[in-house]
């Protein structure tokens, strides 16, 4: 039944139509009639933001520990410009957003009017796909098609600019139930015959190693079981990128970390010497292959994935499979088990031994200290300290992020929320706020350090207003510690402006906030004061102070192959990345 | 049926291919298959673009471009993951097409080097669509090769200044897009 509404109240009904709950804003002249709708409606619940940088990364960070889709909804100009680092962020990890912009009114698009900008044009780069809604007729179909775009096939972000003439404009509205789409096909279902070719392949690997990414968990609970299960059928190890942490369990047998960059000496090696990768939802990324001309040079490789211009851009695959991976690996499962039914941990056996001795090397092992708090330490603290609990992690970006890469163990998709793609510093707050949104009740923590945390901190703001507890654990090495790294590993340890000086008091800022602040400089207190912040209801800011000079690793270095590695206890580390290799990032 | 793709890694040379892109006719939609070349650093060396079906509002953009076998394959793949584009195909790998361009070439001259001018003309079957006592202009349809060779003799005889329209092309025998 159509019904006779104006546009503002159509984007309203749209998404209670769409089931939407929460979503993530900040008003603005060209909004406006949106807001009042809003006002007058009791369905869904607008979380006002600081800045639209933090609505799109509390959305992201919404729509990633949901798996439902993040509502973002912002006014033109500034407000759209705001909003394209979190837009960006959304496309290179493929979490699903629709983001409304409001514009100026149609009869003064092009003549330069206040608050205007090309928002379409901005973002035509930066979204999965975009609209300007020139008409209220066109509303209700582009509302919900902008929907359908985004949480279906590869998920990403969607931008919905409606002039604000159209907010006002009567029309008819009914819920078209989009389903399909003339044009835009994802390919949900992988070819048999190819999955068919894959199981044969795995049945006679002596080298096999699962290599699984982000997409395993957009695909959802199912992919996960799925995943799990042909891992056990299989016997095969597994390892993860940074956006697929949590999929297979971090405690699991054949778990071998995260690989890449700054992945185990295990998980490195093993994608190095294999002669089977399959790689499951993950998309050979820089940080994943090291140097591309050196990457596992002796393994045939398997690649499932929605997108099929993921297949052969970085690496040349030979066998690739287009597909959901919840569908590909459940038709792998069921192929699998027609054909054997006992793992091939036996046949594998040489292969696992030589696992168990990359193991050995212990590639994430630091030198402890009883005097200063290392960033590594905090991070095993932290987790122990929780792991009994309901914990969602987000993290901002850099040294911090690996660290809780490499020690916060995650048994549970869904738990982990980073910027992986993208590399947005000023993350992780907004996305623990955006968490806790959905998770009232749960543990959210956001694992920060001292520089990206204030890219973003004024949305603590928006913690104490909602009373949502989120807990900011800080990592305070007065350093931007990547930076600084890097500059160490190729600029002769001149730290030009990585310094973070002047740092604010966090304890009082958090007290400024409304919020609770700690510090902590002591490995004696820590435990305590962690359970301190975990034991109050209220925002927290914890300032923990630790080494100022570590290094996260292990480290791939830029322009090297996986078995090149840079192990703790490599000295000079200065000098080991050629001139090739220093163009890199 | 399923592909492997062994054999993508055949070749690191480039080649030029020709495009052709049946798309929605909407607002920004030749900006997103433009942007789409320019953000990931592909080559177009000729673009043209009309609406064929104006009932339907769908457009074909030929686009001819410039890359090694894997390159061509991510283009056609990106190209197709844009919401608006119905089909891409690649015509030059598909086989045998036809290729053809307009151009219009302005040439002054007076005396022999007219004569000389018409001559060719005549000879690259092109017409004159506009004349003056000392000048023409002529257009000229076919083959890129066809359309370069007659430029360039026209050159040395007062050409002024030449306009194309980029390649248009469509695949040979009974099959449509």
């Amino acid at each position: 039944m159509a019904e006779q509404m104006t546009g503002a109240e159509m984007v309203i009904q749209a998404l209670v139509d769409q089931g939407v709950e929460h979503i993530f804003g900040y008003p603005g002249g060209a909004v406006l009639p949106i807001y009042d709708a809003i006002f007058q409606n009791d369905k869904v619940e607008h979380i006002l933001v600081r800045h639209e940088q933090g609505a799109t990364h509390a959305a992201e960070g919404y729509a990633r520990s949901t798996g439902k889709c993040g509502v973002v909804l912002v006014t033109s100009g500034p407000g759209a410009t705001n909003a394209v680092t979190g837009l960006t962020d959304a496309l290179l990890d493929s979490i699903p957003m629709v983001c409304i912009t409001g514009q100026v009114p149609t009869p003064l698009i092009g003549s330069d009017a206040f608050q205007e900008c090309d928002t379409v044009g901005i973002t035509r780069n930066c979204t999965k796909h975009n609209y300007l809604v020139k008409s209220v007729e066109d509303l209700p179909r582009i509302l919900h098609e902008a929907f359908y775009v985004a949480t279906s096939g590869r998920p990403g972000p969607v931008v919905i600019d409606i002039p604000k003439d159209v907010q006002f404009a009567l029309g008819s509205y009914a819920n078209p139930n989009i389903t399909s789409h003339p044009t835009y096909k994802p390919q949900m279902e992988g070819e048999l015959d190819a999955i068919k070719i894959a199981v044969d392949m795995m049945l006679k690997a002596e080298r096999p190693v699962f290599y699984t990414g982000g997409g395993v968990i957009n695909s959802g609970d199912e992919a996960t079981k799925s995943l799990r299960e042909i891992a056990e059928l299989t016997g095969f190890p597994v390892t993860s990128t940074l956006m697929g942490l949590g999929a297979y369990p971090a405690d699991g047998e054949q778990w071998l970390g995260m690989l890449g960059m700054h992945g185990t000496y295990e998980a490195n090696m093993a994608m190095h010497d294999c002669d089977l990768m399959i790689c499951v939802g993950a998309r050979f990324d820089d940080r994943i292959t090291g140097r591309i001309d050196a990457f596992s040079p002796n393994s045939r490789k398997i690649h499932i994935d929605i997108d099929p211009s993921s297949i052969n851009k970085n690496i040349v695959v030979d066998l690739p499979i287009v597909g959901d991976c919840s569908h590909v690996l459940e038709e792998m499962v069921r192929l699998w088990r027609s054909k054997t039914n006992a793992p091939r941990t036996d046949d594998i056996q040489p292969w696992l031994q030589q696992i168990d001795k990359w193991r050995e090397v212990k590639s994430l092992r630091y030198e402890k200290s009883d005097d200063v708090i290392k960033p590594q330490y905090a991070i095993e603290r932290l987790y122990e300290l929780t792991k009994e609990r309901d914990v969602y992690i987000t993290t901002e970006v850099g040294q911090h992020q690996m660290w809780a890469a490499q020690h916060f163990h995650f048994n549970q998709p869904n738990r982990w929320m980073t910027s992986g793609g993208l590399g947005t510093m000023g993350y992780g707050l907004p996305a623990a706020v955006g968490v806790q949104v959905a998770h009232r009740d749960a543990l959210v923590i956001d694992i920060a350090g001292e520089a990206s945390v204030q890219m973003t901190m004024q949305e603590m703001s928006t913690a104490v207003q909602y009373g949502l507890p989120i807990k900011i654990f800080i990592l305070n090495n007065e350093y931007m510690g990547m930076v600084r790294q890097w500059q160490e590993l190729l600029h002769g340890g001149r730290y030009s402006n990585s310094y973070s000086d002047s740092l604010p008091d966090f304890v009082k800022m958090a007290e400024a906030f409304g919020a609770y602040g700690i510090m902590c400089d002591d490995p004696k207190e820590l435990d305590d004061k962690i359970m301190e912040m975990i034991e109050i209801d209220k925002p927290v800011l914890f300032d923990c102070r630790v080494t100022k000079e570590e290094n996260c690793l292990p480290m791939i270095p830029s322009g090297k192959a996986h078995h090149e590695m840079i192990l703790p206890d490599t000295a000079d580390i200065g000098n080991i990345i050629d001139e090739k290799g220093k163009v890199l990032v | 049926m399923f592909k492997p793709s062994w054999d993508l890694e055949r070749s690191q040379s480039v080649e030029r291919h020709t495009l052709t892109v049946l798309v929605d006719n909407e607002p920004g939609v030749l900006a997103r298959v433009v942007g789409l070349f320019s953000a990931r650093g592909f080559n177009i060396d000729s673009l043209t673009v009309s609406e064929t079906e104006h009932d339907r509002h769908r457009s074909r953009i030929t686009i001819v471009t410039v890359a090694t076998p894997k390159v061509l394959a991510q283009i056609k793949l990106q190209l197709e993951r844009l919401v608006p584009v119905h089909r891409v195909h690649d015509l030059t790998a598909e086989g045998e097409s036809l290729e053809r361009e307009l151009a219009l070439i302005k040439v002054a001259g007076k005396g022999e080097n007219r004569v000389e001018t018409l001559r060719l003309a005549e000879a690259f079957r092109a017409n004159v669509v506009d004349a003056s006592i000392d000048s023409f202009v002529f257009e000229i349809t076919g083959r890129p090769s066809k359309v370069e060779q007659f430029i360039s003799l026209m050159q040395p005889l007062g050409l002024v200044e030449v306009v194309r329209t980029g390649l248009t092309a469509i695949s040979r025998g009974k099959e449509g897009m």
